[in-house]
């Protein structure tokens, strides 16, 4: 039960996003850029990154539909990405993504743990200023979005099937165009 | 001495913000929203809202500027440092106070947030899109406070400098930048 009257039907930051669509522009445009954009990271690697920071979260929502994400941009491979939840470091990822998880897991806890030495240590294993600065920036704004959801006691359901259907979408269409269908579908409600 | 190449002279979130410009839009244009367009919390009351989450994050350089808009626009440097430090003995609003208890729950994690704590703020005159504004307020302040923080800007302590800055973002908000160009050596020296 949400603790204010969100628009019904619509799970997670579907429904907070609906309410307030003026804020929903921006969110949307951001994790979008972060994603989606062009980037020397894969599509795949950057879910997983957004995914695990909203495990470390224990956001149901965010790591399950971003977890499905990662998983369409990655062959459907679920495994990995339960893998990458659980423990990482056992993952068959890239000894740079692991390194930029060190860092995500350390911005998710509070920025001012990242070290001079886990820069480096990705930056030997082959990152760029831009992956370390989109890494940080992934974790930071999952740590927004994590608690947006939660913090306002949205919807979460259970059913994986929910979000492996919806994880293709978004992996195939993106976040804007998907989100556009129910940020114009509740303003045309709420004109009438 | 920041983590990555970011422009020099460039304090907190603007190193950030002029490093990646693509991602800096959103990100001012979500701050613009919250805080500068109108609301029935008052833009000073939502300043607070910032400068509350991110002191408790202990991120300098937000709570500073943040703090610095709070004190332009409420006239008033004293009640920003309580709200700091003791927001419950501060002279605000209950109203304002139960929003700053669902703030500091969000700050911690949005699960904390309990059903009694809403009631509690509806009870004094809080509206849904007031608490929703005050979830996301904080729930923002925990990306840019970890953002300033986690790619280890330079956060000078000169208070001048963001006096300047709070006032910058107290008059016109967050769409166009309050440093616009490096910050000089006789403000920076700290």
């Amino acid at each position: 039960m949400p603790h204010i009257a969100l628009p019904p039907g619509l799970p997670g930051i579907r429904g907070a996003m609906a309410f307030r669509p003026e804020t929903a522009r921006p969110l949307n445009a951001l994790v979008e850029i972060l994603l989606t954009g062009p980037s020397t990271l894969t599509r795949g690697e950057r879910e997983l990154i957004a995914t695990y920071v909203s495990s470390r979260n224990c956001t149901h929502y965010c790591h399950s539909i971003h977890g499905a994400v990662a998983a369409a941009h990655l062959g459907g491979d679920e495994a990995l990405v339960k893998q990458v939840k659980t423990d990482f470091t056992q993952a068959n990822i890239s000894p740079k993504l692991k390194a930029l998880l060190i860092i995500a897991g350390k911005v998710q806890q509070d920025g001012k743990l990242v070290t001079a030495a886990d820069v480096q240590a990705a930056r030997v294993l082959g990152a760029t200023d831009l992956e370390i600065h989109d890494t940080v920036l992934i974790a930071a704004a999952f740590c927004m979005y994590n608690r947006y959801v939660d913090g306002l006691g949205t919807d979460q359901p259970d059913d994986e099937a929910l979000y492996r259907e919806r994880g293709r979408r978004v992996a195939r269409d993106g976040y804007v165009t998907v989100s556009e269908e129910y940020l114009a579908t509740h303003a045309h409600a709420a004109a009438h | 001495m920041p983590h990555i190449d970011l422009p020099d002279g460039f304090p907190g979130i603007s190193a950030g913000f002029t490093f990646r410009p693509e991602t800096a839009k959103p990100m001012r244009q979500l701050a613009h929203i919250l805080l500068h367009e109108p609301n029935s919390l008052s833009p000073g009351e939502r300043e607070l809202i910032a400068t509350y989450v991110s002191s408790r994050n202990n991120c300098h350089f937000c709570q500073s500027s943040h703090g610095a808009a709070a004190a332009c626009h409420l006239g008033d440097a004293t009640v920003v440092n309580q709200v700091k430090t003791d927001f419950l003995s501060a002279p605000i609003s209950d109203k304002l106070k139960s929003l700053l208890i669902i703030a500091g729950k969000v700050q911690q994690d949005g699960k904390l947030v309990s059903s009694a704590d809403v009631q509690a703020a509806r009870n004094l005159g809080a509206t849904d899109l007031e608490i929703h504004d005050t979830v996301l307020i904080a729930a923002a302040f925990c990306m840019y406070n970890r953002y300033v923080d986690g790619l280890g800007t330079w956060q000078p302590s000169n208070p001048e400098m963001y006096a300047q800055m709070g006032r910058h973002l107290a008059d016109e908000g967050y769409l166009a930048p309050s440093i616009k160009q490096p910050v000089e050596q006789a403000l920076s020296a700290s």
